[in-house]
């Protein structure tokens, strides 16, 4: 068996309604990287880590997360079953630009119903995985209280957490601060900055220049569908080969 | 003796109707429950062809005089070789009949329930059925508190049309207590107090679920 990078995604194309949104995308994440990906809005880049974990179904190309294929099944080359798509999927943690909490549960039930629907835990376990977790995003103290009462940075952190819970390989950030109002950002950036110096692997499709330029290992520019830059942040910054690249950051700068 | 001594003197009929009228009103509201979540759950699965039958099933029971459903199931089914008891009888049409106006219900809260709520939970590797039992449907519960508060009561007052169909519950003991007796009025004032009490207590359980709902947000019902 080959040697597979943590996220190997291979000539992936995806069209909506005969748009095509992603065209032979290639994109190798390995283990603790942290990628970011950027791109005006319509580039592609939240279909492309939608396809991840395979919220979205890419048309052709295939995703493989520490070797093992996502969505198509390896022998008989069938779609997946729910079920199969959530056993790979337990590798993968998503975050969402909308928080998506569960509104009828307690934030640290929001943590712990997957541990225990999913994952099988006693309600016991749940709970001390649970606020360990929230510990970690510092939102112990708001265990008990409901997702209505918090501000837009603490829904994302206990969001944060509920997909840390699963202790997933790979974090997927979509977006994740992007609903925020601009003084709570930082709270969750600091948050994600924390995880990618404990080594989680991450990809995220962000617009925080500053998050990507500090942050990240690799940074991915899609354009179109297409990634046309792909270089360590130093270079994306400060010497970007594409002349679409240099377009959009100096854009950036102006606003 | 007056009226209200004759009445007070065969209670025990009352009482009798009373715990028949309530337990046919549980049995049925929580089974019709079950039923209507269980057809949002099949109308939105896997299998669309299951979508058409089910809409059919769903319109054709709102459609239809409840009590016409409580005739055809006693006296209709027979020709059919199915033999119900009057129990039977009228507790499967209750099921059925306010079972497709849970669905109704249920299913109107859920086209608007947020689509990422759901993505977050196929994400984090959520069953189809535990997806819909622990995110999904307690949602629509709280949301639709008030008209699910609503149609709980006009399943209880549905239960009263079971006396045609021999069923012993609270209608039928004033029924025959006032041709024993000839005394209506009273018979029927005190099974009104009756049907009043089981409704307040209703109204007051659905505003426990009101306060639970609020502290989660759920302010629209």
């Amino acid at each position: 068996m080959p040697e597979y990078s943590e996220v190997s995604i291979n000539n992936l194309s995806k069209s909506f309604d005969g748009t095509e949104v992603l065209r032979d995308v290639s994109l190798d994440v390995s283990r603790g990287e942290v990628v970011s990906i950027l791109g005006s809005s319509g580039s592609g880049k939240s279909t492309l880590l939608r396809c991840i974990n395979w919220l979205e179904v890419p048309d052709r190309g295939e995703i493989r997360i520490n070797g093992e294929r996502i969505g198509v099944r390896e022998d008989s080359s069938k779609p997946m079953t729910r079920r199969e798509l959530a056993k790979v999927r337990t590798q993968l943690g998503m975050v969402f630009q909308g928080f998506n909490l569960w509104p009828h549960l307690s934030v640290l039930k929001n943590v712990t119903e997957a541990l225990i629907c999913v994952q099988g835990l006693k309600k016991e376990e749940a709970r001390e995985r649970g606020m360990e977790f929230l510990q970690k995003v510092g939102m112990a103290e708001k265990a008990d209280t409901y997702p209505c009462t918090l501000s837009g940075g603490q829904k994302q952190r206990v969001a944060i957490a509920r997909a840390l819970a699963m202790q997933p390989k790979v974090m997927l950030f979509d977006e994740p601060t992007s609903a925020l109002d601009p003084e709570l950002v930082g709270e969750v950036l600091s948050v994600m900055r924390d995880l990618s110096q404990e080594g989680y692997t991450m990809i995220i499709v962000t617009h925080e220049m500053d998050f990507a330029r500090n942050v990240s290992d690799q940074v991915v520019f899609l354009d179109k569908g297409i990634i046309i830059e792909k270089s360590a942040p130093d270079v994306f910054f400060n010497n970007p080969g594409s002349e679409r690249v240099r377009r959009f950051l100096e854009l950036d700068k102006a606003s | 003796m007056s009226n209200w001594e004759i009445l007070w003197s065969s209670r025990d009929v009352f009482w009798q109707g009373f715990g028949n009228t309530v337990t046919i009103f549980v049995i049925s509201a929580i089974a019709a429950f079950l039923l209507g979540s269980l057809l949002v759950f099949m109308m939105e699965g896997a299998r669309p062809r299951l979508k058409k039958p089910l809409r059919i099933f769903i319109d054709g029971m709102r459609m239809l005089p409840f009590l016409i459903l409580a005739y055809l199931f006693y006296y209709g089914l027979p020709s059919l070789e199915i033999r119900l008891s009057a129990w039977q009888a009228g507790v499967s049409a209750l099921i059925l009949y306010h079972g497709a106006y849970f669905a109704e219900i249920l299913r109107g809260s859920r086209v608007t329930l947020s689509s990422g709520q759901e993505e977050a939970a196929t994400a984090l590797g959520f069953s189809r059925p535990s997806m819909f039992i622990r995110i999904i449907l307690p949602q629509l519960v709280l949301r639709t508190r008030g008209v699910m508060g609503n149609q709980l009561i006009i399943l209880l007052k549905d239960t009263a049309f079971l006396v045609i169909i021999t069923v012993r519950e609270l209608t039928a003991a004033a029924n025959s207590l006032s041709s024993t007796y000839f005394i209506p009025m009273e018979a029927f004032i005190v099974v009104i107090g009756f049907y009043w009490a089981i409704s307040l207590m209703l109204e007051q359980s659905i505003r426990l679920l009101g306060r639970l709902g609020e502290k989660r947000g759920f302010s629209n019902a």
